[in-house]
């Protein structure tokens, strides 16, 4: 009985035509099946529907209007998509946001890619009839930020980020306040975004549909440096930016680009260009040899990951007690910050000023990682500057570069070679995944010939997984999210949950899903194939464990001695801060 | 972040408010009326215990105070008037009564609370007193049937008993 | 469980038949503003203190809930000679016991005086305003004292209760519901019966019932005076219909605006559980009910079932789309029923004089009575209850009284913010859910202000527009922009700084605002300009062209001439400009420059000689 319900046929109609739906959350996703495009924008498919901006309304015969983006679809339904009415409605909303709109499209951040500004040209919206908004009742805007500048003149209320600080990070830094035409989006207190505990992740930039909440830009202090001839400009590149950045060019998701992606930095005029995947092979030579340690001692257990700024700076602020847990390893980034700020200053004899790093990552976070005062050597920091995946997008628009014609290149050596362990560091699960292939041979001595472990792949937001290294049991635990990381917290807080290593990533699906990252909010299968694209890259790389990456021993022999020594301590080790008492829980 | 209270605040009255209420998020709503009951009006510090010890963020806290008209984040006068701008009240001449009021009190537009934090006023959009309209409320007292005159009577007395 | 019922009501009889005569004193809120607990003070130290002759009789001071008739408070009514006193003051209160009390005769002086005979009329139901109504669900109230269960039994309380637990299925006690035809007394209108059988057929271990007495409609207060004056109706309602769907747990969502039902409701709750018609196993029937108050907070979009199950929950009082509908999935995910206060009253009198009973009142599609908050410029103000069906005639010449002052009608607003006018033609329509729709308007809760000739038709459709915009919850785009631009507009208009084409933009908004909402409030908000715009376009339209205002309500629209053969030239009036618009030579006529004059109308206050106009 409950066989023949499940095959059998369900369908609707739209616009006349049946169509056929399945498991499909609501109405909206049938219509979009049926090859109509309806507006949204507050509908965001990964975060609970809210209903509010009415553009995805439709006629539904017997139902009057609905929003499709809330009405689960039922069988036998005739759906209107393009009445009189529903026209009149969309247009209306449109011109009514407008209304309120700061509307200086041409100079604004999300120009081109805004959705507002989309439907408005879209919806033939040629002339705005209500009052514009006066000059004294603009709101002033808040950069005050690292990672990203909040203008609540271009805000439309559409809720989105609102809901994914909650729901997907359980943080709620900013919420709804005050009541009707005088609502707004704010942090507690109509605060500044920079004195509240928010963590940089940016996963309210990236789900923003217009202008209101961007990423703070460092694209003009880049080109600065780049043409500023006394300076020598190099840059690292994150592992998840090369299966996203084709994107904004037409390539699919997942597609690896890093060759395009060299090719366009040395156009834009940066001297050397590195991977971080290099610096991602060091960190798990330390990261293991750490657990190593921690793991004979028994002390300081579970190792909490260090790569994720956002995680840092979450446990900083809230769990300062757990602070120990955390490994002491830098992040990738600043690994390679300060290696190279540390080795090509001397190998070249300039100083640390005349050498600027920039780095390319998926993550705003990383932008607020890089001020951390323990970065900074005599005043200069190890990395200068962080653009995100989406502000190269627009340099490489800028100047002129046709993306696609571009001739591969490879990075320069010796900081551009990696193995594949590296490159699922931009993956949830892939740090956890790398270091196992590290720390197996570290405590067995033998050689993994099965270097795949797929119970950690995946976008579940929580996985476990019991390794097995020759009879010693490791349990690993990866999470994505923040929300999800502090549930795991309370349970290992409580007794409620073992393991030796936690892996946390703040973002859904870990750095390929970063809110620096091209925004994918409406179609949440690219990062699925991102993910896909790290682990391929991964599978065609001749080494796959960190330890034998040629570069890194070399590194070792020449620089570092071993792994944990006191030289690697100094360069690629560091400290957390206490910060509760500046935290909101502290009154 | 504990910024703002130029007073101290004895925050131990809002821990047992909170746990007087279970600390259940489906009275927070009532838990900002106890707490503005107790402060006569709703701290920032208040605000920010209530949601450490709810495990809510305080925008989250905020976002609520600052929808319900009821919630006020400045201190409020010893005489909260409220003047009934409801339909009755308003055909009946509301306005002209919440005009006198502002000039008696000297209250610029937009400022709700006298200097001496003696009187808070307030627009309500209807006390459900509309057979006795225009209405004004003093600190739960209805004073029926307003005139400019009137309510001048009424606050010459007020300020007479505290001076 | 009936016999329960029964041998307490007698018990509850003979008590309270041994405390003498009852002197019926209102504590509704109307009342108590103007001096009614003094009144009660008076008579209860008088019955302690005075000396007392063996053959004078003894009384008792009940406290009773709202008779309607405010604008005539205090009343007292003392039923042993079917008398009702009005505007009664502490000083009469003496008068009233050794005259009435003791004397056995009526003090004539504090009778209603009837305004078109000059009479004085001693009973109640003869009082105009009183003998045209027909008092069902407000039956009670004004007679009994709310805070205590005791009187509620004698006039019948709980008996309805008693009655479906022992005798009745929950179908059938829905189907009684069905078919009585009761609608929804809070707006919309929806048949009570089909939404009580929706949340039954939902199928959950946990259910509620929600009483929604979040009533914010500006000049309303029918639910406040049920909530006051009669709250063991209310509960009971409610525990029969947690007892049809199968829920037991309840919440009653009251306004903080009105502390004194709050009150009441609390002590009835209790007094109720103590006694077992409330709580665990009720009347030993093994049905568990218990019901909590939750205090609103002063957000009029509360009332829309879905923001009031989000502030139930703690949160901002933003509505939810539906589907899913409450009925499925409601207060913490549960399925939920959610009636409003008029709506759950009417219950036990259904299920006591069946569904026939109640449809013998009103129209075929619209049965039974409603309540109406009859405001705004009419002779007798207060709270009615009338047949569906009433024409508007018969309650604003008959019941109201008429016009005030002999002025004339114009219009009259039905259902608050969101309703909309009726007008002159209107006067003679059966009013009922399906008429008034069609006439552009709505029951709504039920606010009725009555309008005459001095009132400006734009101003008042201003005045709802801001309302609603003000208290708009600011969630969907419609309704927050929309409302907010709607306002502006009108702004424009009654400043006479509006153009035709802001009008048509006015109507083209209006109806996308209408169509595009969310939630209830979004839809209706429009109503009140869409209605005027039906029936006093051209008002609007000489604020626009003619740059006028008809009922010279419109201040930016008024000049303020002297005329300059009555002005003595005495220069007062050039002396209380405050921006010193007026200027001429002593002992002849003085000049308003237009230009400086704010219309502020002090000039025309301070004229000995009454020679300055507004025109």
């Amino acid at each position: 009985m409950a066989n023949n319900m499940e095959t059998q046929k369900k369908t609707l109609f739209v616009d006349g035509c049946e169509v056929e739906f399945t498991n499909e959350k609501n109405l909206l996703q049938v219509i979009r099946k049926a090859g109509i495009e309806v507006p949204t924008f507050c509908y965001r498919p990964d975060l609970s529907q809210y209903g509010a901006c009415r553009m995805c309304v439709v006629e539904v015969e017997g139902r009057g209007i609905q929003s499709s983006c809330t009405m689960p679809p039922e069988p036998g339904l005739k759906v209107h998509v393009n009445t009189e009415r529903t026209r009149r409605i969309r247009k209306m909303v449109v011109e009514l946001l407008l209304a309120n709109h700061d509307r200086e499209c041409t100079t604004c951040e999300r120009s081109g890619d805004c959705e507002l500004q989309f439907w408005a040209n879209k919806l033939g919206i040629k002339h705005v009839r209500f009052g514009k908004k006066r000059e004294s009742q603009y709101l002033p805007v808040d950069d005050t930020n690292p990672s990203i500048v909040r203008n609540p003149n271009k805000c439309i209320l559409c809720g989105a980020c609102v809901r994914a600080c909650n729901e997907i990070q359980g943080l709620g830094i900013i919420d709804f306040a005050n009541r009707g035409s005088k609502t707004v989006v704010a942090p507690a207190y109509n605060k500044h975004l920079g004195d509240v505990d928010c963590i940089f992740c940016g996963q309210c930039v990236a789900v923003c549909p217009v202008g209101a909440l961007t990423i703070k830009s460092d694209v003009q202090n880049v080109w600065d440096e780049i043409v500023n001839p006394k300076k020598q400009v190099v840059c690292q590149i994150a592992p998840a930016v090369r299966v996203a950045l084709g994107e904004a060019f037409g390539l699919e998701a997942g597609e690896n680009s890093i060759g395009l992606i060299i090719a366009a930095l040395k156009k834009i005029g940066f001297d050397k260009v590195f991977d971080t995947n290099f610096a991602a092979d060091l960190t798990i030579m330390e990261e293991a040899t750490e657990f190593v340690t921690r793991f004979k001692e028994g002390k300081n257990l579970p190792i909490f990951t260090s790569c994720c700024p956002a995680w840092v700076r979450f446990l900083e602020n809230h769990h300062p007690d757990m602070l120990n847990h955390l490994s002491t390893c830098r992040s990738p980034q600043q690994m390679f910050g300060s290696l190279v700020k540390d080795v090509i200053t001397k190998e070249e004899g300039i100083s640390r000023d005349e050498l600027v790093s920039v780095s390319i990552m998926p993550c705003t976070a990383k932008k607020a990682e890089c001020k951390r005062e323990e970065f900074y050597v005599d005043k200069n920091p190890d990395v200068d500057y962080v653009l995100t995946t989406h502000e190269l997008i627009s340099m490489i628009k800028e100047a002129g570069i046709d993306f696609n014609k571009l001739e591969p290149q490879s990075a320069d050596s010796p900081y551009g070679l990696f193995t594949g362990a590296g490159t699922i560091f931009g993956a949830s699960g892939g740090v956890a995944e790398a270091a196992a292939r590290t720390a197996y041979e570290v405590v067995t001595g033998k050689k993994l010939e099965d270097v795949d472990i797929k119970a950690m792949r995946g976008a579940n937001t929580f996985k476990s997984i019991e390794l097995d290294l020759e009879g010693t049991k490791v349990k690993v635990v990866v999470v994505n999210t923040i929300k999800e990381a502090e549930e795991v917290l309370q349970k290992i807080k409580s007794g409620e949950l073992e393991c030796h290593i936690l892996e946390v990533m703040a973002c859904p699906g870990g750095c390929i899903g970063g809110g620096g990252q091209p925004i994918s909010c409406s179609a949440p299968e690219k990062k699925l194939k991102r993910a896909a694209g790290l682990y391929d890259d991964d599978a065609h790389q001749k080494y796959r464990k960190s330890h034998d990456n040629p570069a890194i021993q070399e590194l070792y022999k020449k620089w570092l001695e071993k792994p944990n020594s006191h030289k690697a301590h100094e360069l690629l080790h560091t400290h957390y801060k206490n910060r509760f008492e500046t935290s909101y829980k502290n009154v | 972040m504990s910024t703002q209270t130029n007073e101290s605040l004895d925050l131990s009255k809002v821990d047992s408010i909170v746990k007087d209420y279970g600390y259940k998020r489906q009275n927070l709503i009532a838990i900002l009326q106890k707490v503005q009951e107790n402060f006569r009006y709703l701290p920032e510090d208040a605000l920010t215990r209530i949601a450490v010890q709810m495990k809510l963020s305080p925008a989250t806290v905020y976002g609520v105070a600052t929808f319900y008209s009821q919630f006020s984040l400045d201190p409020k006068g010893k005489y909260e008037m409220k003047i009934c701008d409801g339909t009755a009240c308003h055909v009946r001449g509301s306005i002209p009564v919440l005009n006198a009021i502002k000039s008696h009190l000297k209250l610029e537009d937009g400022q709700k609370t006298t200097a001496d934090k003696m009187f808070t006023i307030e627009t309500v959009s209807c006390l459900g007193a509309c057979g006795l309209a225009p209405v004004v409320v003093i600190n739960d007292k209805v004073y029926p049937q307003m005139t400019p005159d009137a309510i001048g009577v009424v606050l010459d007395t007020l300020m007479k008993e505290e001076a | 469980m009936l016999d329960i019922v029964e041998q307490e009501r007698k018990k509850a009889e003979r008590r309270l038949a041994s405390t003498g005569i009852r002197v019926l004193v209102c504590a509704g809120t109307g009342c108590v503003a103007n001096g009614s607990l003094e009144v009660i003070k008076k008579f209860e130290e008088f019955g302690l203190n005075v000396e007392k002759l063996p053959e004078h009789k003894d009384f008792t001071t009940v406290k009773t809930g709202c008779h309607g008739f405010c604008e005539k408070g205090v009343l007292v009514v003392i039923p042993d000679l079917d008398v009702t006193y009005v505007k009664v003051k502490k000083e009469d209160v003496e008068e009233i016991v050794r005259k009435h009390i003791y004397g056995g005769e009526v003090v004539e002086r504090l009778l209603y005086v009837d305004p078109k005979t000059n009479k004085h009329i001693f009973r109640n139901e003869d009082i105009e305003f009183y003998s045209k109504q027909t008092r069902t669900s407000l039956c009670n109230c004004g007679n009994i004292n709310p805070e205590e269960l005791d009187e509620a039994l004698c006039v019948g309380g709980y008996e309805a209760l008693a009655r479906v637990l022992e005798e009745q299925t929950p179908e059938e006690v829905i189907k009684t519901i069905t078919d009585s035809g009761l609608r929804g007394r809070g707006g919309g209108g929806f048949p009570t019966g089909r939404k009580w059988q929706f949340t039954a057929m939902a199928q959950n271990d946990k259910k509620y019932v929600v009483c929604n007495g979040d009533e914010g409609d500006p000049g309303a207060f029918m639910d406040r005076s049920i909530m006051e004056g009669d709250p063991h109706k209310l509960i009971e309602g409610m525990a029969i219909a947690a007892y049809a769907i199968g829920a037991d747990e309840g919440y009653i969502y009251v306004r903080a605006e009105y502390p004194m039902a709050i009150k009441r409701l609390r002590i009835a709750i209790k007094e109720a559980e103590e006694r077992g018609y409330l709580g665990e196993n009720i009347l030993g029937s093994n049905m568990n009910f218990t019901i909590h108050i939750k205090e609103g907070a002063g957000a009029f979009v509360c009332g829309e079932e879905t923001a009031l199950l989000a502030s139930i929950e703690g949160e901002r009082g933003m509505p939810r789309p539906k589907p899913p509908f409450p009925a499925n999935k409601g207060l913490f995910g549960k399925p939920t029923l959610i009636n409003n206060v008029e709506t759950f009253a009417n219950v036990p009198l259904i299920i006591k004089n069946g569904a026939q009973w109640f449809r013998s009142f009103g129209t075929e599609k619209s049965a039974g009575t409603k309540t109406f908050a009859l405001t705004g410029e009419v002779n007798n103000t207060g709270l009615i209850e009338v047949p569906m069906g009433t024409t508007l005639r018969e309650i604003i010449f008959e019941i109201g009284g008429g016009i005030r002052n002999g002025k004339k009608f114009k219009a009259a607003q039905i259902g608050g913010p969101s309703g909309g006018c009726l007008t002159e033609e209107h006067l003679d329509l059966p009013m009922d859910y399906d008429s008034l729709i069609q006439a552009g308007a709505m029951v709504g809760s039920g606010g009725l202000v009555v309008m005459n000739e001095d009132t400006c038709i734009v101003e008042v459709a201003r005045f709802f527009m801001h309302f609603t915009q003000v208290e708009s919850c600011g969630k969907c785009v419609p309704c927050r922009e929309g409302t907010k631009n709607m306002l502006a507009i009108l702004e424009k208009i009654v400043r006479g700084k509006a153009t035709m084409e802001d009008l048509d933009l006015l109507e083209e908004l209006a109806h996308a605002v209408k169509d595009g909402s969310l939630c209830g409030l979004g839809k209706t908000a429009p109503n009140p300009v869409l209605s005027t715009l039906k029936y006093f376009r051209d008002e609007y339209i000489a604020h626009i062209r003619d740059k006028k205002c008809p009922a010279g309500v419109c201040s930016a629209l008024k000049t303020i001439q002297i005329q300059e053969d009555l002005c003595k030239g005495c220069s007062k009036c050039a002396r209380q400009c405050p921006v010193g618009a007026i200027s001429g030579q002593i002992k002849s006529p003085y000049k308003i420059d237009q230009s400086k004059c704010i219309k502020c109308g002090v000039c025309v206050d301070t004229c000995p000689f009454k020679a300055i106009k507004e025109v």
